[in-house]
């Protein structure tokens, strides 16, 4: 229940979310009708997460059998399945851009940092749900180890086949944000974007990007790629998806 | 005699925001046209039922955004609206007869508060906040089959709504909108 109280002392609050919308946090969705009401659902969303609360997480007996596995389920790329038959022993993970110490990941050092295994509900946008286990680094962790400067705001990823999307700092620090490498307790299955994908539990599943090929630590996003953010801005997806 | 002209004015905004509503939630439902009840659906999963349509994977980017934006506009438009019939006195319910009574009630303290809680559960970000919105309607997959259904209630409450405004002869002129005589 919301009191009086709380509500005058929610204003300045909106206020601050808002005119900081206005001023420097505006995504990418922006200078048409749609893209205004996706920043107003944007806005009123980091109002309301305001705290970084957590998605639920569920026991491990509710994982689904046979999750769904959608988009690209094996990357033709010699290049890729090069480093499948290798085990993704020569897979690198390159972390680069507003960092201090620019840095090429492997697997085995990516597994030897500290890990979180959750287990969360991917919501497709298509309509369907289905809950799993993932394994992986909190993205915040990797960003302080590479020394993320203060005047990042931005984290894009690239992935194997070419698709390519972006988190501001309020996704990308969220504790739930992984770069996983486990999948209900093993290997990151091809299917599901061996050897790495992306987690990110507050949106819907196309923001979780599979086969992660690079980061980018970046201060602004319309000099990335066509500007839009996103790959997905495209085909019409907007790059906010709490929706 | 016609309503007040911010009355007309919101209801027809209501209308074609409503339509909107129809128009992208059809867009969005046919990318997986199964509903579940529960917490997950998913190919695998049984349906409780599943309605016989071309999947079209296509029409969700646009769907969703024509979505957000004629709810943004239903809510902003419907809280206009109230704030206005509330303090105007416009709400004399006493005027029409029980049968209509009881379709405004449920519409307005039923499907609509449904229809808009249900759709907020479906938000990965709305629900990461209010988690007891699942608790609510058992389960994200039931929540978007209760949404599906109480939109189909209120598409049919317009169909109904409208051909008697019509069949009545109350309807000055279309753009007059005023569903009432004294």
């Amino acid at each position: 229940m919301i009191s009086r109280r709380k509500l005058i002392a929610g204003i300045p609050a909106a206020g601050a979310v808002l005119l900081t919308a206005c001023k420097d946090a505006l995504p990418p969705t922006y200078g048409s009708l749609f893209d205004a009401s996706n920043t107003l659902t944007f806005a009123s969303h980091r109002l309301l997460l305001r705290n970084q609360p957590l998605v639920r997480e569920f026991a491990r007996d509710r994982i689904t059998k046979n999750f769904p596995a959608i988009n690209e389920t094996n990357p033709k790329s010699d290049r890729y399945q090069n480093l499948l038959a290798g085990g993704f022993a020569e897979w690198r993970l390159p972390i680069a851009g507003l960092v201090s110490q620019p840095t090429e990941l492997s697997l085995a050092t990516l597994k030897s940092f500290p890990s979180r295994t959750q287990v969360t509900q991917h919501n497709c946008e298509q309509g369907w749900s289905a809950i799993a286990e993932w394994t992986g680094v909190p993205l915040g962790y990797l960003l302080q180890e590479v020394g993320m400067l203060p005047q990042a705001r931005y984290v894009v990823f690239h992935t194997v086949d070419g698709w390519w999307d972006s988190l501001d700092m309020f996704d990308a620090l969220h504790p739930q944000t992984l770069i996983a490498y486990g999948m209900n307790g093993g290997e990151l299955p091809v299917a599901h974007g061996a050897p790495v994908r992306l987690r990110v539990e507050r949106q819907l599943g196309y923001k979780s990007l599979k086969f992660l090929s690079r980061i980018d630590v970046t201060d602004r996003l319309d000099d990335v790629e066509d500007g839009r953010g996103a790959v997905g801005a495209a085909y019409g997806y907007s790059w906010y998806a709490g929706i | 005699m016609r309503h007040a002209l911010l009355i007309r004015i919101t209801h027809w905004i209501n209308f074609l925001s409503f339509l909107a509503l129809a128009v992208s939630g059809v867009a969005i439902l046919i990318a997986h046209p199964r509903f579940y009840w529960g917490e997950t659906g998913y190919f695998d999963t049984t349906a409780a039922f599943e309605l016989p349509l071309r999947v079209n994977l296509d029409q969700t980017g646009w769907g969703r955004d024509l979505h957000f934006l004629a709810a943004w506009i239903t809510v902003l438009n419907g809280l206009i609206y109230v704030a206005w019939g509330l303090l105007s006195r416009h709400f004399r319910f006493a005027e029409y007869n029980s049968l209509q009574r009881l379709a405004y009630v449920s519409v307005i303290f039923g499907l609509l508060p449904v229809t808009m809680l249900t759709g907020l559960t479906l938000s990965p970000a709305v629900t990461a906040a209010y988690p007891m919105l699942f608790a609510m309607f058992g389960g994200r997959q039931s929540a978007r089959t209760i949404h599906f259904l109480a939109a189909d209630l209120l598409v049919l409450f317009l169909v109904v709504h409208v051909t008697m405004t019509i069949r009545a002869g109350i309807v000055t002129s279309m753009m007059g909108m005023p569903v009432r005589q004294r």
